[in-house]
């Protein structure tokens, strides 16, 4: 019988060659009566298991994915189910933000003589399926097209959008290592069109230090560049090198940073992306950014901005010939409100005072997720369906994120693997959103650079804030990009997880 | 040449009598975006806002299939196959409602590499032939726009159909084609010759709000002579990240991929899809070989922008620059990376 008109679900099971699969046959060697919903992948470990197998399925119409290998600490490879653990744990948690049932999807342990246990696993897991029914296909959920206008949540201290005094402190430091060439640039931000935009500068002589800006709308993430920039720097130095002279030293590269801009060069360092020794790092305490689509909410869109004043709190705009006196309480970004880092935690030259955060502030989960939680699964989906369809592919997100460094090799852009395709379909739009959010598990900083380089304001940072918030709940409030000698949860793992779960499935 | 007149009150009614016959696209406010999306009756009038993206997706779609093709065993003897092949051209009968003077300029410049020379796209001529484009004259340029700079303006009717213009009111239509005219004609409306003087002063104040014009003539012979100056084009664009934010918002860049993609559905059947392509992408230009005649940066950028200020004046037969001042990829570059900016240090040193 068909599994499309039949009775029979679409499930998927990934199992492991080494316990599973012989579990699955020694269930039928054994003549074990098992329901047939099932279509089994065999795979070398459930470390092979990508998050991004059984995700795909569930998108592409699977009505529930089962993964299963070796029980731990019986890994034919010692320790890939240890890694699979956690990666299958983040997905369970992962699916219900973009509404899909996290009960359609499961993971055991099953070795090759426990066949009927296997019995057990499969024919519970099949019941689990068929009670919940044909899975809701996310491109035939209803989209909505509405943004919800959030009240964003109060920063956690007082935030400033003044001169910084320190400002002519940190010139005077980058005039200074700019004069001695070991420098093959320094990355800052400079005025843009209008005053409520500034735009990354490169500094490569002391005189372009005093375009250098410090305020509200250094926005833009100075880490992005560096790997590529370190790499330029290589190239550089290696011009009119002939082959068996020695490789000459290559320009360190110069960085001036935020404290959200120094964790990324956190977890650069940590991923070893970038040596220490070639960076540079120019840090000040950061008082907070504002959120342009938030000052254009307040005073309107298309007007022409005559100027614009920060003092203490208070931003002041003139656009069209009228004033607007904003707050920083309305219009900072997210990630200031929750923001708990406002100093660098690597610097080389610290320029003014640090900023100072009280120790105990717990920043509260940002609107938008917030939002999201109070969704039934059916909404969620229908907003995501409705958020995608404006995605245009420009892949800004990606590019803007200082964590994917990818770059061309990105899987977006492959055919081998061919995860996505050329179709501007909601399913193919929002799965490339899913991978972006999934390899950022344990990594993203949380800095919402992929939502402030969204030209169509598709909210795709709630999904890494999900993500993100998981990986804090799993592994004892692990912040990316704080601490230079952590490992990312991601790339390691524990014998005995204290806080995931053994799942059990009712009846198996 | 029609003029008619359209009471504010009476916009969703006047579309939803075109919605009848034709799809209408308009422009629809999602959160911060506003982007064209099928307007139906019984919708809300439509915002009036300049969209974030350009239009030019009603003619040239993302993504579209140019080729299905299936091929079929015959059951008698299986080394038997045929293939059958089919490739839509068809195209809806549409009115693509509000757009900005930048935005139907663009489709002008973009009738040069999809009708002109040697192969005529009939994807692109079906949809083109099938499009109405109405209109609305800017009246709020911002800081990103310079649309004056490059031959335009805010109420250039340069690709339109009919434009039309806010009054005291409501707004004034007026044809600018024979296709606009008899659209104008059958849609019934009263006259609206006696606003016309109100609707030019609107204009003439808009076209005073764009930024002052500079001397951009010398644009294409600098840029010539620059294009080997990979120092201006390195020093210009360090900042870009190589997204395609600029690129995906022009109205007049017109690059695509095509690519094959199998049915899941049917074993011996798929599609060859055209989707938009992005030259700022390093992948643009990578052969099979792996070679890559524009590695860096620099050199995509400088495609881009010599394509617009240089090649167009070329190949475009009027030899105009084939941008149109819209300033979406400067307001939506996620570094606010500037293409005057570009153009005129080019220009300048």
């Amino acid at each position: 019988m068909s599994v499309l008109t039949g009775k029979e679900l679409r499930i998927v099971g990934f199992l492991c060659n080494w316990c599973s699969y012989g579990g699955a046959d020694t269930a039928g060697v054994a003549r074990a009566t098992q329901p047939t919903d099932l279509r089994i992948i065999r795979v070398p470990c459930s470390g092979r298991v990508n998050p991004l197998f059984p995700l795909k399925a569930l998108l592409s119409g699977a009505d529930g994915v089962l993964v299963s290998g070796c029980h731990p600490r019986d890994c034919h490879y010692s320790a890939g189910n240890f890694y699979a653990r956690r990666r299958l744990e983040l997905l369970k948690e992962f699916l219900p933000i973009v509404g899909i049932d996290p009960a359609r999807f499961h993971y055991t342990w099953v070795s090759a003589s426990e066949g009927p246990r296997w019995k057990q696993v499969v024919t519970a897991f099949t019941d689990r399926i068929h009670k919940l029914g044909p899975a809701p296909k996310f491109q035939d959920a209803v989209p909505s097209y509405d943004m919800p206008d959030l009240a964003p949540v109060a920063p956690l201290r007082n935030l400033s959008c003044g001169a910084n005094p320190a400002l002519e402190d940190l010139k005077k430091q980058l005039k200074e290592a700019l004069s001695d060439d070991h420098l093959f640039c320094v990355v800052g931000w400079q005025k843009s069109f209008d005053g409520l935009h500034a735009t990354p500068l490169h500094m490569r002589k002391p005189e372009d230090v005093d375009k250098l800006i410090w305020g509200p709308f250094n926005v833009h993430s100075t880490a992005n560049m560096i790997p590529q920039l370190v790499n330029d720097a290589k190239a550089a130095a290696m011009v009119g090198v002939k082959r068996g002279d020695p490789i000459p030293p290559a320009k360190k590269i110069g960085v001036v940073v935020k404290g959200c801009d120094g964790k990324w060069l956190v977890e650069l360092l940590q991923e070893k992306l970038i040596d220490r020794d070639a960076v540079e790092i120019f840090a000040m305490g950061c008082n907070g950014t504002v959120s342009y689509d938030r000052i254009i909410a307040k005073i309107g869109a298309g007007k022409r901005i005559d100027s614009v004043e920060g003092n203490g709190d208070t931003l002041r705009v003139v656009a069209d010939g009228q004033e607007y006196s904003l707050s920083m309480k309305d219009v900072a970004q997210d990630k200031c409100r929750a923001c708990t880092v406002p100093n660098a935690p690597v610097y080389d030259h610290f320029a003014g005072d640090p900023v100072k955060v009280s120790e105990d502030a717990k920043p509260e989960a940002a609107a938008i997720l917030a939002y999201l939680d109070g969704l039934t699964l059916e909404q969620r989906m229908s907003f995501w369906r409705g958020a995608i369809e404006r995605c245009i592919r420009c892949h800004a997100c990606r590019n803007a994120c200082p964590m994917c460094v990818c770059r061309e090799y990105c899987v977006a852009d492959s055919r081998e693997p061919h995860w996505v395709t050329q179709e501007d379909t909601p399913v193919n739009k929002l799965f490339f959103q899913l991978i972006h959010a999934l390899h950022l598990a344990g990594r993203c900083t949380g800095c919402g650079e992929c939502n402030r380089a969204c030209p169509m304001g598709v909210p795709v940072g709630a999904l890494k804030l999900h993500a993100a918030r998981i990986v804090r709940a799993l592994f004892d409030g692990y912040q990316p990009g704080t601490k230079l000698e952590a490992v990312p949860p991601f790339l390691g793992y524990e014998v005995e997880e204290k806080n995931i779960p053994e799942h059990q499935i009712e009846g198996a | 040449m029609t003029t008619c007149f359209l009471a504010s009150d009476g916009l969703a009614s006047w579309l939803a009598k075109s919605a009848q016959t034709r799809r209408v696209l308009a422009p629809h406010k999602e959160g911060k975006a506003v982007l064209f999306r099928e307007w139906k009756e019984g919708d809300p009038a439509p915002e009036l806002a300049k969209s974030t993206i350009s239009p030019k997706g009603a003619i040239i779609p993302a993504c579209e299939t140019l080729v299905k093709y299936q091929i079929t065993k015959d059951p008698e003897n299986l080394s038997k196959r045929s293939l059958a092949l089919a490739a839509p051209t068809e195209a809806t009968p549409t009115v693509l409602f509000g757009c900005r003077s930048c935005d139907a300029r663009g489709l002008v410049a973009l009738d040069t590499p999809y009708l002109k020379g040697k192969f005529k796209d009939p994807y692109y001529a079906a949809r083109r032939e099938a499009t109405l484009i109405v209109t609305r004259t800017c009246d709020s340029p911002t800081h990103t726009c310079f649309c004056t700079w490059v031959g335009g303006g805010p109420a250039s009717p340069e690709g339109s159909d009919v434009l039309m213009t806010t009054v005291d009111g409501g707004y004034v239509l007026e044809s600018v084609t024979d296709k606009g005219e008899a659209f104008l004609k059958e849609s019934g409306l009263p006259d609206g010759a006696d606003k016309m003087d109100e609707a030019r002063k609107t204009r003439t104040e808009a076209a005073k709000k764009v930024p002052a014009r500079p001397d951009l003539s010398k644009a294409p012979e600098r840029l010539k002579a620059r294009f080997n100056d990979m120092a201006f084009w390195v020093a210009q664009t360090s900042k870009c990240l190589s997204c395609g934010a600029c690129t995906y918002m022009c109205p007049t860049c017109q690059c695509f991929n095509i690519s094959d993609e199998g049915d899941a559905s049917s074993e011996q059947g798929g599609r060859r899809l055209r989707s938009w392509d992005y030259c700022m992408s390093p992948m643009f230009t990578r052969e099979a070989s792996g070679h890559n005649p524009r590695m860096a940066k620099a050199q995509r950028m400088r495609n881009r922008v010599s394509h617009k200020y240089w090649y167009s004046t070329e190949t475009i037969e009027d030899g105009r620059f084939s941008c149109t001042g819209c300033g979406r990829c400067v307001a939506q570059c996620p570094v606010s990376l500037d293409i005057r900016e570009i153009v005129q240090k080019a220009i300048e040193e």
